[in-house]
């Protein structure tokens, strides 16, 4: 379904702040795969995420959804396909909008917008059913700015926002890792359920090796811009953060990696 | 008692004029607070919405259509300051002050549009031999033609059309642009383009408060926009002051600024007639709205510095 073939990413080109981000980068994921991306500092993870929603063009290779080039795709119409969750809580929402008209212009996402009414009566009933699910209370708060809530609202808001239009790719960006533990534990209980219901082909990046067991069915490390292990099914079930730290060691053939690994 | 009796006698001109410049400051309120952009090109823009009212009905065009024309004139400079923004990448800033320097040139042409140098930097019109919307001859005369019955209901009209427009899908997707630009992408909105109507619907609106004001006042000059941004800040901002607390509707907050930018002609009148010049009018102008602005800053930096004081004296406990 996604499909990311041999994406090359530099910033800072020709400078003395080069830095090789994606190098040669190829990545397939299957219908319904959820997996969780795990890496160190500079592994290139949130930059393959941003390479695959567009905020910026990749120097060379290319990058399809569903066997249609969006390589050169902006960022905006790409959204047609995705939905996006942010490391950052503030990022997700509007904070001077209301809930209801946060959740409306996610209902919205790939189509064209006109001069219809930017919510309607009938979706608030939608909105109210969903908001209902995150057990948060929110359903009864729909006219409050999403700039009151708090930072793990806001995420369980964003989740929801990025689930409401069915995405084909669901790409999750460190998104608890802002949040408290408690707090944090409850979003990803919350997108655990999210994903399996719609069946929503996921990415999820994080740096909790426990996290990244615990969750999905398939496993990639990333290292210098690339992906240096890829566990599924069965092997990935047996995994433990030992065999991940020693497979590390392995694949990109230092001791040392794994202290950063371990404390990024 | 002549002060007073001086000062009431300027109260419907000041009022008019508040009115004129309060559909500006709707126009400044649609950049400055929901785009989050401060669009200098109004300087520019306002007097462009004058000179081409008042070229247009002096050559016959009737006033209807000649205020029409200014509003897309409007649009227009708006468009140009859009698209240096968003397609060549210059910050909006410099893109409002560019637009607002090539527009310079641009009006003195527009005045002197049939003469023979092609160029002129006052253009007036007189009431008695053109039909007007607005005329400053009749702020004072019970009538239909009195220009603030008109301008009330210019404005409720106008008003009612911009809170509908941000209630669609796509005013909803300008606000959205303005509050969180990332988030607007991620939900698939072309933020580039939305940035471009809301500075074209704010230099709209702008160029039609000069078409306005350049028949009130019964002429259109190249400098009736010099500072235009600072008054329409000083509208928003006063109205915001006075009137958040009460004013929580999105259509209220349109009428603050309308309000505000009445206040504003208001002390202006009061000052005048306290005995200061006219010559320092816009030093006043630009050291209040300055003030209005460092208000809500230094706030915010007291109530930091309560917080850290309290958590020292938690800690103390």
């Amino acid at each position: 379904m996604l499909e990311i073939q041999n994406v090359t990413k530099v910033f800072n080109a020709g400078t003395i702040n080069a830095k090789t981000a994606l190098d040669g980068l190829n990545l397939k994921l299957n219908d319904g795969d959820f997996v969780t991306v795990i890496g160190g500092n500079g592994a290139g993870k949130s930059t393959m995420l941003n390479a695959i929603a567009g905020v910026f063009r990749v120097d060379t290779g290319s990058i399809s959804i569903d066997g249609k080039d969006i390589t050169a795709l902006p960022e905006y119409k790409r959204a047609a396909f995705l939905g996006r969750v942010f490391q950052d809580p503030m990022m997700g929402t509007a904070p001077t909008m209301e809930i209801e008209e946060n959740l409306a212009l996610a209902l919205r996402r790939g189509e064209p917008r006109g001069f219809r009414w930017g919510i309607s009566k009938k979706e608030r009933e939608l909105y109210r059913e969903q908001l209902r699910t995150l057990d948060l209370g929110l359903e009864s708060r729909m006219n409050s700015r999403v700039g009151l809530l708090s930072g793990g609202q806001r995420q369980a808001l964003t989740l929801l926002m990025a689930a409401l239009k069915k995405p084909k790719l669901l790409l999750l960006d460190e998104h608890t890792a802002a949040l408290d533990p408690k707090t944090a534990a409850k979003v990803l209980e919350l997108s655990d359920k999210i994903v399996n219901e719609n069946h929503l082909t996921t990415l999820m990046i994080t740096h909790n090796m426990r996290d990244a067991i615990a969750h999905g069915n398939r496993l990639i490390m990333m290292s210098a811009g690339r992906v240096v292990l890829d566990i599924a099914g069965e092997e990935k079930k047996r995994l433990t953060v030992n065999d991940l730290l020693a497979k590390f060691s392995v694949a990109s053939g230092t001791e040392e990696a794994s202290d950063k690994l371990l404390l990024g | 008692m002549s002060f007073i009796t001086s000062l009431l006698n300027a109260m419907p001109g000041a009022l008019a004029q508040g009115l004129i410049w309060g559909i500006m400051a709707i126009g400044v309120y649609i950049t400055y607070r929901i785009l989050d952009v401060a669009d200098l090109t109004v300087d520019g823009s306002l007097c462009t919405g004058g000179a081409v009212c008042v070229i247009m009905t002096l050559n016959g065009v009737p006033i209807g259509i000649a205020i029409l024309c200014a509003f897309i004139a409007g649009l227009l400079a708006g468009l140009v300051t859009g698209v240096l923004h968003t397609a060549c990448g210059i910050p909006a800033i410099l893109a409002g002050i560019l637009t607002q320097l090539a527009l310079y040139s641009i009006n003195l042409h527009i005045m002197g549009f049939g003469t023979d140098n092609g160029s002129k930097a006052n253009l007036p019109i007189s009431v008695d031999k053109y039909h007007l919307l607005v005329s400053a001859r009749f702020v004072r005369e019970l009538s239909l033609r009195n220009p603030l019955i008109i301008l009330i209901l210019f404005i409720a009209v106008l008003i009612i059309l911009t809170y509908c427009f941000f209630g669609t899908e796509l005013g909803c997707a300008l606000r959205a642009t303005g509050a969180n630009g990332n988030m607007a992408r991620a939900q698939g909105i072309n933020t580039n383009f939305t940035k471009v109507l809301g500075l074209m619907l704010s230099n709209g609106l702008v160029a039609l408060s000069g078409a306005l004001l350049s028949q009130y006042q019964g002429f259109s000059d190249i400098n009736m926009g010099r500072g235009a941004i600072v008054i329409g800040l000083a509208a928003v901002i006063i109205g915001e002051v006075i009137f958040s607390k009460i004013f929580r509707n999105f259509a209220l907050k349109l009428l603050a600024s309308v309000f505000g930018a009445v206040i504003y002609y208001i002390v202006i009148q009061f000052v005048l007639k306290l005995g200061l010049s006219t010559d320092d009018l816009k030093l006043l102008t630009a050291v209040v709205v300055a003030l209005f602005l460092a208000i809500p800053y230094f706030k915010g930096q007291l109530s930091v510095g309560r917080v850290k004081a309290k958590k020292g004296a938690d800690e103390n406990a």
